[in-house]
């Protein structure tokens, strides 16, 4: 056993992070570090640069414009685009609907789709919750009915994550009421452009449009943009939500947050001194690294163990809850960080071409609305009591 | 021991509560949070008339002569209503302050108009780099010809915007954080060489920063003796906290409420949420956080008038250590029993759970007054 990485994997991670030196557009990472808000073009313009190294999809077998990465690899690249302040991947189309297409869709489907997200051209949003179907999704009530060779879908879809920016959603609809709730579902492609759908906002808490309703009325789908077996969808959904979960424990991004906490409370000051320097205040932001430094090599440890073997099953539930808790603390920290000014919400200084004069420091504005926004890692993907059940059940056997 | 409210206690509740019940739902919330002043005048008017800004000052400034029990009971239903009025800054706080470093002449033109709500005042206490120590002062106020004159900076002035005086502490002597030195100053909102930087804060209060450059005012402005005001800095950010944290108990009994009938309504996998024993228990937790800051805020209350010593001030520290953890569990819990509906500015649930966390950053944070109380803990 050596849990240091080998000069093979040494030599990798120097080669991303020199591609990272030198591609990485320093205003995008400016971006992500300063918790400012993204574009969509700022998401694609990462997107492309990283497409044509070949290192967008990840998770893709090599045929398709994937590539060949180890486990570790794999968490090399997650923690140095991190580190380097990358913009998070939008995992819907290359990490959650390509990995259905590439196992269950038709050749003409693979053809016609990996290439489009590859390049950037399509953007897919999640298609999955609905008002009455969180937790239990099974339960989702939106239909889609045959028709010759469309199937007209009806129905409400939500939380849809960046739907304003999409142009085709995957769905879970129901197309067999009498069936179990299970085995009435199908996993349909949908086109955002066609008749008869809507796109309504949903603000959250602080203050974002991150989510969506999308309404479907009466709308006209070709049977070809099935996937699959009709029927067959709650399959397919439960092999994405695996691939879902893995990249949730976001062990990259949480480094790269505790650097930046340390950072932050290096600069901030309590009776004359640097925040850091304060005893409970170090201790607080010692225990979240501590427990980041176990999570880390939890993660490596059940990666490694499922190398070859695909992705992680109920293990993954574990990996999502500490990773997901740990990320909370570390924005929890960054608001209390910066004390009474975790208070006021300058909107504006949350724009990267903000000139006016900063009210504290440059930092400050985006820390109190991201930690009530972080409070979503906890809901979605699988809630984490959800999680918890499916590791009692799983693993534990209970 | 009696926790019994009396008679009068009861009318001053049931009055409070009946006024916010009637004026404050969330929707007309969110419309005062967005008019100019970010609360509602006709409120403040209201609150006015049945006597409710006058409680705490003296019969002979226009006030009822209540108590900290008595703003309890109010600052609990304005809490329940996330109500966006100053009540806070200009009754408890800042009237507070006139009332006990004042001269008769400033208590005697200020009071009744504080009690009476044609006048509100904020207290500007708070710098850049003081965190939650209200005696990192580097403000200064030089001695000029009668008066003073004072440059420097205030930060998050809650209430500010819209004060029409601001009382303001600048250091006449003394290093940067001795207790000693600092004078506290009455100074129009208008007055020359004040700047407000105003925005709205997280959880939709307003709020500024003052930038006092060269801000000449009379000798008269002085409340309370020079370079001694801590004691009345002190004493009345303890009637403070003891007022937010029964604010904070009204915040965390409405988001409890929800979320316990938000349990009972959802239905998931065929029965309702509450049903998963997973969240009776987390539900629970919840409700024993709100009996604990409950219990706090009695016992806060209970001290706040009582002599400034040891006993007082472990007790308001203790008091607001509770109510920041408990708040920040009930907020968070609140939003993860909701589900996506938690994370939504649609919900008022995902208001009173920002205050409630937020509440946290007003007056000092659980960790500044864990350390308060260690340092006056007996420990031998
Ligand atoms: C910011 C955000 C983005 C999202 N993006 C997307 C997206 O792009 N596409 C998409 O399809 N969905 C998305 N979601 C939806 C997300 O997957 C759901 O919110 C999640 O599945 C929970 O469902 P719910 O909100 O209906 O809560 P509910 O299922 O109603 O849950 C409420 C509470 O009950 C608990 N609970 C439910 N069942 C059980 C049980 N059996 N045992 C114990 N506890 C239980 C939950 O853990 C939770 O605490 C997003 C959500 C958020 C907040």
């Amino acid at each position: 056993m050596n849990i240091n990485f080998n000069e093979a994997e040494l030599a990798f991670r120097d080669e991303v992070r020199s591609f990272l030196s030198s591609e990485l557009p320093q205003d995008i990472a400016a971006k992500v570090k300063g918790g400012k808000h993204l574009s969509k073009e700022d998401h694609q313009r990462w997107q492309q640069i990283l497409s044509r190294k070949g290192w967008y999809a990840t998770h893709w077998p090599v045929e398709y414009g994937g590539v060949e990465w180890s486990a570790v690899q794999k968490h090399i690249f997650d923690e140095e685009t991190a580190a380097f302040g990358a913009p998070r991947t939008i995992p819907f189309g290359v990490n959650m609907v390509a990995p259905v297409i590439i196992k269950f869709g038709t050749e003409e489907q693979k053809q016609h789709y990996l290439p489009r997200i590859l390049s950037g051209e399509d953007w897919w949003c999640q298609g999955y919750s609905e008002p009455g179907a969180g937790s239990d999704l099974a339960s989702l009530k939106t239909r889609a009915v045959r028709q010759g060779d469309h199937y007209i879908v009806n129905g409400q879809k939500t939380w849809t994550t960046l739907g304003q920016h999409a142009n085709w959603i995957f769905c879970l609809v129901r197309t067999d009421t009498q069936a179990k709730p299970q085995s009435g579902i199908s996993f349909l492609l949908i086109d955002m452009q066609t008749p008869g759908i809507t796109v309504r906002p949903i603000i959250t808490l602080d203050g974002e449009h991150e989510v969506n309703e999308v309404f479907f009325e009466d709308v006209k789908v070709p049977v070809e943009n099935l996937v699959g077996e009709e029927n067959k969808g709650w399959t397919y959904a439960k092999y994405l939500l695996t691939y879902e979960r893995t990249g949730l424990a976001g062990i990259g991004a949480s480094k790269a947050a505790l650097d930046r906490l340390k950072e932050i409370a290096g600069k901030e000051v309590k009776n004359g001194k640097p925040l850091l320097q304060d005893p409970a205040f170090a201790s607080r932001v010692a225990q979240v690294e501590i427990d980041l430094m176990a999570a880390e090599i939890t993660n490596l440890r059940i990666i490694a163990a499922v190398e070859g073997g695909g992705v992680p099953g109920a293990e993954s539930s574990m990996l999502k809850v500490k990773g997901t808790e740990i990320r909370q603390t570390i924005t929890d920290l960054m608001r209390r960080a910066i004390g009474p000014y975790a208070q006021p919400f300058p909107e504006a200084e949350m724009e990267l071409d903000y000139e006016g004069e900063y009210l504290s420091s440059d930092y400050a504005a985006p820390l109190a609305p991201h930690y009530f926004n972080m409070r979503k890692l906890s809901i979605f993907g699988g809630s984490n009591e959800i999680q918890k059940n499916i590791v009692a059940k799983m693993i534990l056997e209970l | 021991m009696d926790f019994k409210l009396n008679e009068e206690q009861q009318m001053l509740q049931e009055t409070a509560a009946r006024l916010v019940r009637g004026e404050y739902d969330f929707e007309k919330r969110e419309r005062f949070r967005q008019s100019d002043a970010g609360f509602s005048e006709a409120f403040w008017q209201q609150l006015s008339e049945l006597g409710l800004t006058t409680v705490p000052f003296d019969e002979a400034h226009g006030g009822f002569g209540g108590g900290a029990v008595e703003l309890q009971l109010i600052m609990t239903e304005l809490g329940r209503g996330l109500c966006l009025e100053p009540y806070l800054q200009s009754i408890v706080f800042g009237g507070g302050l006139i009332n006990q470093a004042g001269n008769d002449e400033q208590k005697n033109d200020l009071l009744p108009q504080i009690a009476a709500g044609t006048l509100k005042v904020a207290p500007a206490l708070l710098e850049p780099q003081s965190r939650y120590n209200l005696h990192d002062v580097v403000t200064k106020a030089e001695s000029d010809g009668d008066g003073y004159r004072l440059s420097g900076r205030k930060a998050v002035v809650i209430g500010g915007h819209c004060a029409d005086k601001l009382i303001v502490s600048a250091r006449t002597s003394g290093e940067q954080r001795s207790h000693d030195g600092i004078s506290l100053f009455v100074i129009d909102g208008n007055a020359s060489g004040l700047q407000r930087i105003t925005y709205e804060t997280i959880d939709g209060l307003k709020g500024c920063d003052l930038i006092l450059d060269s801000v000449s005012v009379p000798a008269s402005a002085l409340l309370g003796p020079v370079g001694q005001a801590h004691a009345a800095i002190d004493y009345q950010a303890g009637r403070a906290i003891a007022a937010i944290c029964a604010e904070a108990v009204g915040a965390m009994e409405e988001s409890v409420n929800l979320t316990l009938e938000y349990l009972k309504a959802r239905k998931q996998f065929g029965v309702p949420i509450g049903k998963f024993q997973v969240l009776q228990h987390r539900m629970v937790d919840m409700a024993s956080e709100l009996e604990q800051a409950r219990s706090m805020a009695v016992l806060a209350a209970s001290v706040a008038d009582a002599e400034p010593g040891n006993r007082r001030d472990s007790i308001l520290a203790a008091a607001k250590n509770v109510i920041g953890r408990a708040g920040q569990y009930i907020s968070e819990q609140s939003v993860q029993l909701h589900g996506g509906i938690g994370m939504t500015w649609e919900y008022s649930g995902a208001h009173y759970a920002k205050r409630l966390v937020m509440i946290n950053h007003q007056l000092g944070d659980d960790d500044h007054h864990l350390e308060a109380f260690v340092a006056l803990m007996k420990t031998s």
